[in-house]
């Protein structure tokens, strides 16, 4: 990996990491195509099956110093049966959680479809020292996460120091054994576009499963923008190295609303075949419950009242 | 139609799979459900009369000419064809209105008057997308975000500007000239009524306008909100009509002034009948913009620029990046990308709010366009079209894409004013002046690369009114447009816009 | 001293920087008050056009590419020269003219080297004056600049000799224009003594190209050319100017006259920098504002 962004003369002055090509972004041309996308008008027929997709592709999450395990449990309930009143609402893709409760949560979910993802590696800053993290991440495999989400080392990486950043990365991958790695970019301390596709490729060469926008411990998450930022990113890894590398988005995604404007980012960017838990995920908490009034009022055509959903 | 079948996207998950790693998985496809825009704002007459002197009249001779719907090919409404003495009625009601006290009227009540446009428009905003849509062609993503918010602004920018125009050029004072004949083409139908009438009336002329004959009906919608602003009668008087109309207006010798934009066939028969007349002339061409694109550049927003260059409004836009030229190192990575995005392109009803592509105007462009299409394939360029399928229904084009292509074909000489692309290369920076530049045209250029100072250079060098770097087709009543060489001559926007308007005294 | 024979000047065109009789080897006399013939003037022809734009058309990308600093001392540098020169253009205004006293010819004189130093100072200010940001609604950084259009062909009215060329041609090409100036008609030799003026002051060659000899036979050629940009048809009775402006509409070409105020050579309404901007393109070079 001695090339790792290196500049790769036969492209131009075009940066790579180990060979693959990180295009430059431009703040408002990638903005205006984002917020283009968000104009999508999803009506009758698209909303139902765009509510259900967004269900199916979350990561149900709680990562509060104050979890407890009846808390999780309750959390891996609705993660299985979402509305216990209808049982063909789909289960969501996984819950999502810190290493102490993975235990919890693993029983909660054995014998369902919903995947156990852990937070490890120092989260949410990452600056606890290597083996450290290591350690935390291989831990929480072994206690039963299917899925880690690690941060990157946004120290090294602002610093340029990407082998550093890159190295930790092929570490963490190692010590997930056979889980999917995510690893979270923090794209609210990134300060532009051009680094967080820079630290998109960074991330998908060193092994990444799927790239991730947020902790949401920070005022800065998710936003279209970002979205389409990294799908980009996604779509030129795809296209430069066959490789198909999950998105996860994360912080501040509370409305089926912005559940859908993602989806046409991803669907529209990267193609139907990233709509799928195995490529895409909405980390979210509070999520599910709009998600679910807006199909109540699918269903039975009247708008709804936000406390009759569950508030845990 | 105007979903995204699953088989087009299985096709767009193909071609990203590179060795055959990167396999669809899951079942999900992403549709969209028809969103069609309602029509319930628009309230449409059976027939129209010309505006003469505040007033809905009936044409002289009393013929009629139906005006279609290019997505069904169905008569909206007739529309009143103009002919000589119509003419002469609405150029002796403008000369009336400015000689009876609009050119006499202060700066600052004649702002008011165009501030009323320009609120009474952003108020009826819905109304005139959707009417422009369904009488035009264009898709209601576009009427409703471009222009019809971008005609009520160039009332508002030229509001302003009616009581300012002491401080607009140095050491002159500005007068207004008379009566202006405005010809405007049917791309843009409102927006170019904004563009002619707002600085002509800021500068204290009156006018005749006349709308093209595929598109009347926003015109004749904003003689309505001409009226409800209290115009004073005659300033502006709207005479619909076919080609002969337009002629008879901008020959006529009560008129001080003539605007026009359209193609530039039309403009060099207008410039003639001018010659020796006195009359000022300005002129709003055709073109054949370059879009180019170094290696260096953000290709992502790069390949969102190109779409935005040639497939906005159906590529039927003066200053269409209909040219791209690409740097041969990036040439297979711009065009696969671009490839991948026009795959995604939704063509279909104009009045659906996920249509990027809407009808083509008329019979008459569609077949321009086919028959120049069927010329690059001829000359032996490359031609690439997503599957697309079209209405059965209408006037539609889908979206074209030709490689291969060399400087002499047809595709890459002549304006097709449809949405097709010629994609070509070059190696170096002079090389892409030079082929920019090979043009008898000069209306827009767009430049493409991270690099300051050789967008500076290349801007220095584009034989182009307007350049667009890192970006595409956007506009602004503050800037001004308008062309170099046979892209015709004059602004409009921005304080360049008033020149043809006044004429300067010491 | 007296009985010494005057040694006359040969009145050529100035065509690319070259003093040149016309490929067609024709001339015409040219006469002064009372009829006295002063010269045998070139009679231009339709292939000296030809040239004479050719020669404009090649010089016309590296003027533009001077800086405004270098062009505008170039045109104080034409002051300078020609007032060096002042008493050769007071006579040669003076016995062109019939009626034209010797006051006449000095003030014509002056105000001519005075017009060359007034457009000389707007060298560089003319782009502040007419272009500018503009504050488009958007993420965008956008900013207009006059530009050259190209090639200008110059129809210089009869009379009075000087100002009226210096008056139309050094608005033309403070900018970055070449020009191809046809002389007054019926006193060409004052247009022929600026060109030696322009010679000696640093004028790129190509840059002014002036031509003399019949209006009817250069106007139209000149109207027609593919590579004349913009014509000022200022000389040209109402006839002539109909047919080049239908001759320049094939080519979209921008024609200019003067206004009547502009005709008005001495006084300062005859000088404008909205003069500079007729023979201007407004370009305008729009890009986001982004991190």
């Amino acid at each position: 990996m001695t090339d790792l962004l290196a500049v790769e003369t036969p492209a131009g002055s075009a940066d790579a990491v180990a060979g693959v090509r990180i295009t430059p972004v431009d703040a408002v041309g990638l903005e205006q195509r984002a917020a283009a996308l968000c104009t999508r008008s999803i009506k009758t027929s698209s909303k139902a099956a765009a509510l259900d997709l967004a269900i199916r592709v979350m990561d149900l999450t709680t990562l509060e110093g104050a979890d407890t395990p009846e808390r999780v449990e309750a959390l891996c309930t609705r993660a299985r049966h979402p509305d216990a009143a209808d049982w063909s609402v789909p289960s969501v893709a996984a819950v999502c959680v810190y290493p102490e409760l993975v235990p919890v949560a693993a029983e909660a979910l054995a014998s369902s479809p919903v995947a156990v993802a852990s937070v490890a590696g120092g989260f949410p800053a990452g600056l606890a020292p290597l083996e450290a993290r290591l350690a935390e991440v291989a831990w929480a495999v072994a206690a039963g996460a299917d899925e880690v989400d690690i941060v990157l080392n946004r120290s090294a990486f602002l610093s340029g120091r990407y082998q550093k950043a890159y190295d930790e990365i092929v570490a963490a991958k190692q010590a997930c054994g056979p889980a999917h790695l995510k690893v979270i970019l923090e794209t609210g301390e990134l300060g532009s576009y051009d680094q967080i596709r820079r630290a998109s490729m960074l991330a998908m060469v060193a092994g990444a499963d799927f790239i991730k926008t947020s902790t949401g411990k920070i005022g800065t998450s998710a936003t279209p923008a970002v979205a389409l930022c990294m799908a980009e990113a996604i779509r030129d890894m795809a296209q430069q190295t066959g490789q198909a590398v999950g998105l996860k988005l994360a912080g501040g995604i509370r409305t089926a609303k912005q559940a859908w404007h993602y989806l046409v980012i991803v669907g529209e960017t990267l193609g139907s075949g990233w709509l799928t838990p195995e490529r895409f995920r909405l980390g979210a908490s509070s999520l599910l419950n709009d998600v679910l009034m807006q199909q109540a009022k699918l269903l039975d055509g009247r708008y709804q009242r936000r406390e009759d959903f569950s508030v845990d | 139609m105007a979903a995204i079948s699953g088989g087009r996207i299985s096709a767009l998950t193909d071609r990203l799979s590179i060795g055959g790693e990167v396999e669809p998985v899951g079942d999900f496809s992403l549709e969209y459900a028809p969103a069609p825009e309602s029509t319930a704002p628009v309230r449409l007459a059976s027939q129209y009369g010309l505006f003469v002197g505040g007033e809905m009249v009936e044409p002289a001779a009393g013929r009629l000419a139906p005006t279609v719907n290019p997505a069904t090919g169905e008569a909206l409404a007739e529309v009143s064809v103009a002919d000589a003495a119509d003419v002469d009625r609405a150029v002796a009601a403008a000369r009336t209105a400015w000689e009876g006290g609009w050119r006499d009227l202060p700066g600052a009540e004649r702002a008011k008057y165009l501030y009323r446009v320009a609120r009474l428009l952003q108020e009826r905003a819905r109304e005139f997308a959707v009417l422009e849509t369904m009488d035009g062609g264009k898709p209601i993503r576009e009427s409703r975000d471009l222009d019809i918010p971008l005609a009520a602004a160039h009332f508002f920018h030229y509001a302003g500007w009616a009581d300012k125009l002491d401080y607009a050029f140095s050491g002159r004072r500005a007068a207004p000239l008379g009566v202006a004949a405005q010809v405007i083409p049917w791309n843009f139908p409102l927006l170019m009524a904004a563009w002619k009438l707002a600085p002509a009336l800021a500068c204290g002329n009156t006018a005749v306008l006349k709308p093209a004959p595929t598109t009347p009906l926003t015109a004749l919608l904003l003689a309505e909100v001409l009226r409800d602003a209290e115009l004073p009668p005659g300033v502006v008087n709207i005479i619909t009509g076919d080609d002969a109309a337009g002629a008879a207006l901008v020959a006529h010798p009560g008129v001080d002034k003539v605007a026009f934009t359209g193609s530039t066939e039309v403009g060099r028969a207008i410039a003639a009948e001018m010659a020796g007349t006195g009359k000022r002339l300005t002129l709003e061409l055709g073109g054949k913009a370059a879009n180019i694109v170094f290696d260096d550049a953000a290709l992502d927003q790069v390949t969102e620029g190109i779409v935005n260059g040639i497939y906005f409004n159906g590529g039927q836009v003066c200053c269409a990046g209909s040219r791209l030229l690409v740097q041969e190192t990036v040439a297979d990575t711009v065009v696969g990308k671009l490839q991948r995005r026009m795959d995604t392109l939704r063509v279909g009803d104009p009045l659906d709010k996920n249509t990027d592509i809407g009808a083509i105007n008329s019979q008459a462009q569609l077949d321009r366009i086919t028959e120049l299409v069927a010329s690059g394939v001829a000359e032996g360029a490359e031609l690439y079209t997503p599957e697309c399928v079209l209405p059965e229904r209408g006037f539609f084009h889908a979206p074209a894409l030709f490689t291969n292509v060399s400087t002499a074909h047809r595709i890459a000489q002549e304006e097709i004013f449809g949405p097709v692309l010629s994609v070509l290369t070059f190696r170096t920076a002079e090389e892409a002046v030079d082929k920019a530049n090979n043009t008898p045209y000069g209306l827009s250029a767009g430049i493409w690369t991270e690099k300051g100072s050789r967008i500076l250079w290349m801007a220095d060098r584009m034989q182009a009114g307007v350049v667009w770097a890192n970006t595409f087709n956007r506009f602004d009543p503050a800037s001004p447009f308008g062309g170099y060489r046979e892209s015709g001559y004059g602004r409009e926007g921005g304080r360049a816009g008033l020149l043809p308007y006044v004429e300067l005294v010491a | 001293m007296s009985d010494r024979l005057a040694v006359n000047k040969t009145y050529k065109q100035f065509i690319g920087g070259a003093f040149e009789r016309s490929e067609s080897g024709r001339s015409y006399p040219v006469v002064g008050a009372g009829d006295q013939l002063l010269a045998h003037a070139v009679q231009g022809s339709r292939k000296d056009v030809r040239d004479a734009v050719a020669a404009a058309r090649s010089a016309q990308d590296s003027w533009a590419g001077r800086t405004a600093y270098n062009r505008g001392q170039i045109l104080y540098r034409v002051a300078e020269v020609m007032e060096s020169r002042r008493d050769e253009f007071c006579a040669e205004v003076l016995r062109a003219g019939d009626g034209c006293t010797e006051a006449d010819a000095s003030e014509e004189t002056a105000a001519a080297i005075d017009r060359w130093v007034w457009y000389a100072g707007w060298a560089d200010k003319f782009a502040t004056v007419l272009g500018g940001a503009n504050p488009v609604a958007g993420p965008y950084f956008n900013l207009s600049v006059p530009e050259p259009t190209g090639v200008v062909g110059i129809v210089a009215p009869d009379e009075p000799p000087l100002l009226p060329l210096v008056s139309r041609l050094a608005p033309v090409i403070v900018s970055g224009n070449t020009a191809v100036v046809l002389a007054s008609e019926r006193c060409p030799l004052a247009a022929v003594t600026l060109a030696e003026t322009l010679a000696l002051s640093d004028v790129p060659s190509g840059v002014v190209n002036i031509l003399t000899g019949r209006r009817d036979e250069l106007v139209p050629p000149l109207a027609s050319h593919v590579a004349v940009d913009s014509l000022d048809l200022t000389g040209c009775d109402a006839e002539l100017a109909a047919e080049a402006a239908r001759q320049a509409a094939a080519t979209i070409t921008r024609v200019v006259s003067a206004s009547a105020a502009e005709r008005q050579w001495a006084v300062e309404a005859a000088q404008s920098p909205y003069l500079i901007d007729a023979f201007c393109e407004t370009k305008t070079v729009w890009h986001p504002k982004g991190r």
